[in-house]
């Protein structure tokens, strides 16, 4: 069931469009945001919301990288594996994100607090390696300054 | 020398608020452009000789001039600025959307002026979660101050704006796919024509425009066409927001003259090579241009120059190759990133890509045979231009032909002696 906030949410982002399915990926992100993900109960209710199947709707969300169809931990890593983060040795942050966390990308921690993926080049270049955590860039990476990074999110 | 771009932008500092930017002169060319008429202002920066930052190099008031004026025409028209950035190795457009926001709403209100849009959306990035807030923050200033809204400083026109943000595809930066995904549809790209200055976003009159394009219009209203082009070295006029990024010694992004030589960029503003790496080859603007090498580090870095050089200008922010870094492993990872980013919708795009990501794998792994560089080969004639629904898969094949023609021997190599003669390349993992 969405939320009353969350149709309030919706219901402004419909009021900009010609029509609600156009808002579908707004209101993907609305769900996303309150639950960290999109499950398959939110996405019949925001189809039935926006006047579409949930396949149709389903057919958007899955196109898109950052609406996630699967759980996730309470914190998702995004690490750039792009050209720029390559040639700077992206790879031995991605081994040491490995065994720091015991998981590999796609996957999420036994304790549910991290999931690692790997993100196209997130547009700071010319400081690689980069990678997010939530909302959080951090750039110039090395292996190094993995564990204070880490401990910041519980 | 004038950076009509970048001069209020402080690394580090918080961005001007509508105050301190109006007390530089902000919004300036707003209250200039809504006393000419529309057509003067496309003219205007017809005249200019501003082309398109975000990579086409296209006459930016040449592209206005196709969408339909006058009471006949649909409405309402939309603006939109495309700030999605996505590709590898460019990063220019961040600098503008975090250094100064009210720049890029000046300019937006400006090209809504002159193509008598009455909506617009700035296109933004997931990622650029620092922009987001300091262009809401902008929206909002300019909305109060009446630069935005109904009746803009009394002159009758009317203009909204939205701050909308992707949810992360590449594809989005292409402008048909772009107006889709504001649809909320997938991103696919649309056939043309109806180009989107006659049916663009909701079937109504569109212009999509990069961020860096859009910043240069209150200079080209405030200064005029004589002062944007004795800003550049070349005959694409203004400046140019530069980067570089590889090992060299200060990576970062300046404005600069237009037409400024690869060499200058490299050695004097990005400080030449680390120390212990040697410069190989570079892409010059962003991961869909060909590569160059030594002998082209003297070219002016503008649309026709790096176009004769056989490459392209791109975003002009290049990524360096140096010789640690293994050429097959560098062109695998651009693939990696096309084949993942296609989107599917036709066939060369979304069989082939994934084919050269295979064959590329094979060679650096030391399983290649002779015969896989042959059909490396074919798939750039196949997936080149014409054969594909839009540019991705073009702009792919780029990197990859000129790679194989540079750096032949490299490939070579790791197909004879069946392993890769650079350590570094080894940990390639194809990701999820
Ligand atoms: C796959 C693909 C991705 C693109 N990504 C961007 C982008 O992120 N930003 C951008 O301004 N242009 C991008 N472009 C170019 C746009 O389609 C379009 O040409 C540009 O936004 C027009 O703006 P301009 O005329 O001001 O250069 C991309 C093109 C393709 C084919
Ligand atoms: S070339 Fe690739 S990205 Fe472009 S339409 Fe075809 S499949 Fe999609
Ligand atoms: S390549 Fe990693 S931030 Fe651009």
């Amino acid at each position: 069931m969405l939320t009353i906030e969350e149709k309030h949410q919706i219901d402004h982002e419909i009021g900009l469009v010609p029509s609600p399915k156009n808002a579908c990926i707004e209101a993907l992100k609305i769900v996303q945001q309150s639950h960290g993900w999109v499950s398959d109960e939110s996405l019949q209710d925001v189809a039935e919301y926006v006047g579409m199947s949930t396949a149709e709707l389903d057919s958007v969300a899955t196109f898109y990288n950052l609406i996630f169809r699967r759980p996730v931990g309470r914190h998702v890593i995004l690490l750039c594996d792009s050209i720029s983060c390559y040639v700077m040795g992206y790879e031995g942050i991605r081994e040491q994100l490995y065994e720091k966390l015991n998981i590999q990308y796609g996957q999420t921690t036994a304790d549910g607090r991290f999931t690692l993926l790997p993100n196209c080049c997130l547009g700071t270049c010319d400081r690689a390696p980069a990678l997010m955590i939530d909302n959080d860039l951090y750039r110039n990476l090395t292996v190094e300054q993995l564990d204070e990074i880490l401990s910041k999110y519980t | 020398m004038e950076k009509p771009l970048t001069q209020h932008i402080v690394p580090g500092r918080k961005p001007l608020n509508l105050k301190e930017y109006e007390k530089v002169g902000g919004y300036e060319s707003v209250r200039k452009a809504l006393k000419m008429t529309p057509a003067e202002v496309q003219t205007l920066v017809k005249d200019s000789n501003l082309k398109g930052r975000g990579g086409a190099g296209f006459n930016t008031g040449l592209k206005w001039s196709f969408v339909p004026m006058g009471p006949e025409a649909a409405t309402p028209k939309y603006l939109v600025a495309n700030a999605d950035e996505m590709e590898p190795g460019t990063f220019k457009d961040r600098v503008l959307l975090e250094g100064n926001p009210h720049q890029l709403i000046e300019g937006m209100i400006v090209a809504a002026y002159a193509i008598q849009a009455s909506i617009s959306y700035v296109f933004l990035r997931w990622a650029y979660k620092l922009a987001a807030q300091e262009i809401t923050q902008a929206i909002y200033e300019a909305k109060e101050a009446g630069y935005l809204g109904r009746n803009i400083l009394g002159s009758g026109f009317d203009l909204e704006m939205h701050l909308h943000t992707g949810v992360g595809r590449y594809m989005c930066g292409e402008e048909t796919a772009l107006l889709n995904a504001l649809e909320g549809k997938r991103a696919n790209p649309r056939a043309k024509p109806p180009f989107p200055q006659v049916s663009g976003l909701f079937g109504k009159p569109t212009i999509v425009n990069n961020v860096e394009t859009l910043c240069n219009l209150p200079h080209i209203v405030n200064n005029g066409v004589g002062w944007f082009k004795s800003l550049s070295k070349s005959p694409d006029a203004g400046t140019k927001l530069y980067g570089v990024s590889g090992r060299v010694k200060t990576p970062g992004c300046w404005e600069l003259p237009m037409g400024v030589t690869i060499r200058e960029l490299l050695e004097e503003h990005a400080g030449g090579m680390q120390d212990g790496y040697l410069f190989k080859g570079l892409l010059p603007g962003g991961a869909s241009t060909d590569f160059l090498v030594e002998e082209h580090l003297d070219v002016p870095m503008d649309f026709g120059s790096i176009q004769a050089a056989g490459s392209r200008m791109g975003t002009g922010t290049m990524i360096i190759m140096d010789d640690q870094t293994c050429p097959v492993g560098f062109t695998l990872n651009l693939q990696h990133f096309f084949a993942q980013e296609s989107c599917g919708f036709c066939t060369p795009c979304r069989e082939g890509l994934p084919w050269v990501e295979k064959i590329l794998l094979a060679i650096d792994k030391g399983e290649g045979k002779p015969e896989h560089l042959l059909s490396l080969d074919f798939h750039t004639k196949y997936l080149g231009p014409g054969n594909t629904f839009c540019a991705l898969a073009p702009g792919a094949m780029e990197p990859l032909q000129s790679a194989l023609k540079y750096f032949r021997e490299d490939f070579e190599r790791h197909i004879h002696e069946h392993h890769c003669p650079w350590s570094k390349s080894k940990a390639w993992q194809p990701s999820i």
